[in-house]
């Protein structure tokens, strides 16, 4: 069988696409493959997840304009320069720190990939010594405010007493 | 030197022992993404920067950590041929991926193959742990014990909130994706199989044709696989994807023994006659061959055919694909030659004509 597009080389992709029902049968060379940089499976530059989710972000960008006359920075990563805009279009983020960067933006597109936006799995054993220890110092601290709050200065020093220690723990981690 | 190991044999060691179910299913895989933190990820790292990471992430192998699992070997990806690499790929030892884009790329690969690391591909570091039949438990303890080892000597970039942070917003949280692989002919040829596809994606997971898509999937081969990373636990996500795999394999048994009872000449037939073709045709593309590969498959399944192991056809399964022809007779095809050397090396594993009893060309 020779290619449907060019009809001089044989036809090595075979490929069924499926829109609403709609059956179209494919049946091309490589070059013209990679050419048409359609969506067929296996070619070099073949419709990825990315681009998907590409998608799902420019909608998220037209969905909420502008407000009004307030000139925005583009949100940016500190850490690698990544911008927002740039991360909607690859669909991809550059470091660990972009996920802080754009977190206000996140939870709605994760919502919508995910079952949710917490993380309920494993959880690193080193590093997460010092993740239950933090989410500790946490607790104390509010538990302080309101101490303070109720003027209970005594038992208000215990804690500070306490945070300390844990926070020195945490510098040991 | 001993990449050319990897990619001389067909069928990697671990596929030769038959797992739980293996007559439906091929195989169980479970691959972890992982990110140093304070490393940019790879896309956007610097040459340098993804040449530390790579070292660092080869030292762990080479420390002895991981020597308690086995013997492993690291194999830089600049060092590969475009075939070898392709070869590898097709073996589902290494990403297209890390094959094609990666930038300081290597793979780390137990002696029997089941485990493959990969450094630099869209995350720093995969984890790939692959189990014969239906073991998907199995694979995910294994994966999670490497992961472990690694944890050990390199800082994760995890987030209390949003867990494992990956590259791709589709992986984070666990960054785990679990998939079995599934021959479900009587399905197909029942017309079930949409039915249950659809089924299947509304409980968050996906499937695909391994070579192919839906209904067209070539040779029947269909991957299970979960979709949702964040918001569900390991083993939610491990007991999901084993509840629905369980569920697709009491229909496919199923559908087999109501073919057997209903149209048992028939599906002789077919088979027989696919079995016929396979051994005396001169000339095979990879459409038809995936398709005749999974009548003779079912025959083996079914008992209609003595002759053939199911070993002997995974290892087609592999030996049929582009790359490994052009390794196996070493020389670079077109695809009229490929379909012509294909048909060649059928016909030699099913008559059992090949000098090494068919463990290797």
């Amino acid at each position: 069988m020779y290619c449907q597009e060019c009809g001089k080389k044989p036809a090595t992709l075979h490929f069924t696409k499926i829109i609403n029902g709609e059956k179209t049968e494919f049946h091309i060379c490589e070059g013209c493959a990679r050419e048409k940089g359609e969506g067929i499976p296996g070619t070099p530059n073949s419709f990825s997840i990315h681009s998907l989710l590409s998608g799902l972000l420019d909608f998220e960008q037209l969905g909420a304009p502008g407000m009004g006359s307030m000139q925005q920075q583009p949100l940016r990563c500190e850490e690698c320069g990544l911008t927002y805009a740039q991360f909607s279009k690859i669909g991809r983020f550059g470091c660990s720190n972009c996920y802080q960067a754009f977190s206000e933006k996140l939870d709605p597109l994760l919502k919508r990939v995910h079952s949710g936006t917490v993380h309920s799995g494993k959880i690193p054993k080193r590093s997460g010594n010092q993740i239950r220890c933090r989410k500790e110092i946490e607790q104390l601290r509010r538990d302080l405010q309101t101490r303070i709050e109720h003027e209970e200065f005594e038992s208000a020093a215990q804690l500070r007493d306490q945070i300390r220690e844990l926070e020195r723990k945490m510098a040991d981690l | 030197m001993s990449s050319h190991r990897f990619s001389q044999h067909a069928l990697s060691e671990w596929m030769k022992n038959e797992g739980p179910e293996a007559e439906i299913v091929i195989s169980s895989r479970v691959r972890i993404a992982r990110n140093l933190s304070h490393h940019p990820f790879p896309l956007l790292a610097t040459n340098q920067q993804a040449k530390d990471v790579m070292e660092q992430l080869t030292n762990v192998s080479q420390s002895g950590r991981l020597a308690a699992l086995g013997s492993f070997e690291t194999i830089t990806l600049s060092d590969l041929t475009e075939l070898e690499k392709r070869v590898l790929v097709e073996k589902h030892l290494i990403s297209p991926n890390l094959a094609n884009e990666s930038r300081c790329g290597a793979v780390i690969l137990s002696d029997d193959e089941s485990v493959s690391i990969m450094i630099n591909e869209e995350d720093h570091l995969r984890i790939q742990c692959l189990y014969p039949g239906f073991q998907i438990q199995e694979a995910w303890t294994l994966a999670s014990g490497i992961d472990d080892i690694f944890e050990e000597a390199a800082d994760y970039a995890f987030d209390e909130k949003r867990g494992y942070l990956t590259t791709c917003p589709t992986n984070v949280g666990t960054g785990i994706r679990a998939s079995v692989m599934m021959h479900l002919p009587a399905l197909v040829l029942t017309n079930q199989i949409n039915r249950i596809l659809s089924a299947v994606t509304q409980v968050g997971l996906a499937v695909r044709g391994l070579y192919g898509e839906g209904s067209e999937a070539l040779g029947n081969l269909f991957q299970v696989s979960n979709q949702i990373t964040l918001g569900q636990s390991e083993d939610e996500i491990i007991d999901n994807l084993y509840g629905v795999a369980r569920q697709i394999i009491e229909h496919e048994k199923a559908a087999r023994s109501r073919l057997l009872q209903e149209s048992k000449l028939r599906i002789e037939d077919r088979v027989k006659r696919s079995y016929g073709i396979l051994c005396h045709a001169m000339i095979m593309d990879s459409k038809e061959s995936a398709q005749r590969l999974s009548d003779v498959r079912l025959g083996t399944d079914l008992g209609i055919l003595q002759d053939v192991t199911p070993q002997m056809l995974n290892e087609l399964l592999v030996m049929t694909q582009p790359g490994f022809l052009q390794q196996a007779f070493n020389e670079k095809m077109s695809p009229e030659q490929r379909d012509y050397r294909r048909a060649e090396l059928i016909r030699k594993q099913l008559r059992g004509e090949t000098d090494h009893g068919g463990a290797r060309i």
